[in-house]
């Protein structure tokens, strides 16, 4: 559509006026969704909060913290390196740009294996979705429910960086795409600060 | 889009401060989860520190603090309001325990 085709007599501007708040398109509409995922996880977290709270057999299976710590360190790492990314995309750095992204998929990788590690070892206990040796069943459906969605995130998210670092290299995608997702993948990280005190330390086995 | 005359203005030593003030946050939460307190008082302890790195991630990591006011202010108080009117059902959960109908004392 051409502008005369959005212009009406003595409304010039309307639907031709510059994006919402000066911020471009994609970057918004990023922002609007990870808004709109904040409402998802949170929504979980306090789903979770109101069964844990209205259960008196809570259980605490977690004996050691080093895993959990570790996912913490990989993905934080993560964001530096996805920083790194953007800063070469920034200074024209394309290989640079490239490789940093690939660094923070790969650390994204390592993030989904160390997390399977730790399910597959509760499952190897006899935790399942809806039952567990130490307590209420609610622990597993809400643990796998709110782990299992960070880690979705974490997969789409490498896959993304995966296919956006290839079609930059390529030449097809931009700096500013590039930042539109290093904001998605800062995200993910920001979201697991609340999972890791609510999900695992709070039920360490003192 | 944040310009490559931010980038250049602001070194990469405020990205690896940021990082390292995150690293340090997270391992306090883990100092406080083998703090000998209430579960309530820890929950509180780990939630703030949890909110002071979410809002250093956002706000540099995520370059909201370079972005218009109106914006940074727009997405604080929209989240801020709807995730605070989510907390409304908390006495709920606790009468799941020690009140009628659905009580497991009784």
């Amino acid at each position: 559509m051409s502008q005369a085709d959005f212009t009406m007599e003595g409304h010039s501007t309307g639907l031709t006026a510059g994006p919402a708040f000066s911020i471009p398109t994609k970057k918004l509409a990023m922002w609007l969704f990870i808004i709109a995922d904040t409402m998802t996880f949170a929504a979980c977290l306090v789903a979770y909060g109101f069964v844990r709270n209205g259960s008196l057999e809570w259980p605490r299976p977690f004996h050691s913290i080093t895993n959990v710590a570790l996912m913490t360190f990989v993905l934080l790492t993560s964001s530096l390196t996805m920083l790194f990314g953007l800063r070469s995309a920034r200074a024209g750095d394309k290989a640079g740009a490239f490789r940093w992204t690939m660094v923070t998929a790969a650390l994204g990788i390592v993030f989904a294996l160390l997390h399977i590690r730790e399910w597959q070892e509760l499952i190897d206990q006899g935790m399942t979705l809806f039952k567990n040796p130490w307590g209420t069943g609610l622990f597993g459906a809400s643990f796998f429910s709110i782990t299992g969605l960070h880690l979705t995130h974490v997969t789409c998210g490498v896959i993304a960086l995966i296919v956006v670092g290839v079609r930059y290299k390529g030449g097809r995608y931009n700096a500013d795409d590039i930042e539109v997702l290093g904001l998605y993948w800062h995200f993910v990280d920001l979201v697991w600060m609340f999972v890791v005190p609510l999900v695992y330390l709070l039920n360490l086995a003192h | 889009m944040t310009t490559a005359e931010d980038y250049k203005s602001n070194g990469i030593g405020k990205d690896l401060a940021i990082y390292v003030c995150l690293l340090v946050l997270a391992g306090l939460q883990f100092v406080i989860a083998y703090q000998n307190i209430d579960a309530s008082q820890m929950l509180r302890r780990m939630l703030v520190v949890a909110g002071i790195e979410a809002g250093l991630a956002a706000l540099f990591f995520m370059h909201l603090w370079k972005e218009k006011r109106v914006f940074l202010l727009f997405v604080a108080i929209f989240t801020i309001s709807v995730l605070l009117g989510m907390q409304y059902g908390w006495t709920d959960s606790s009468r799941m325990v020690v009140g009628a109908p659905f009580s497991k004392t009784q």
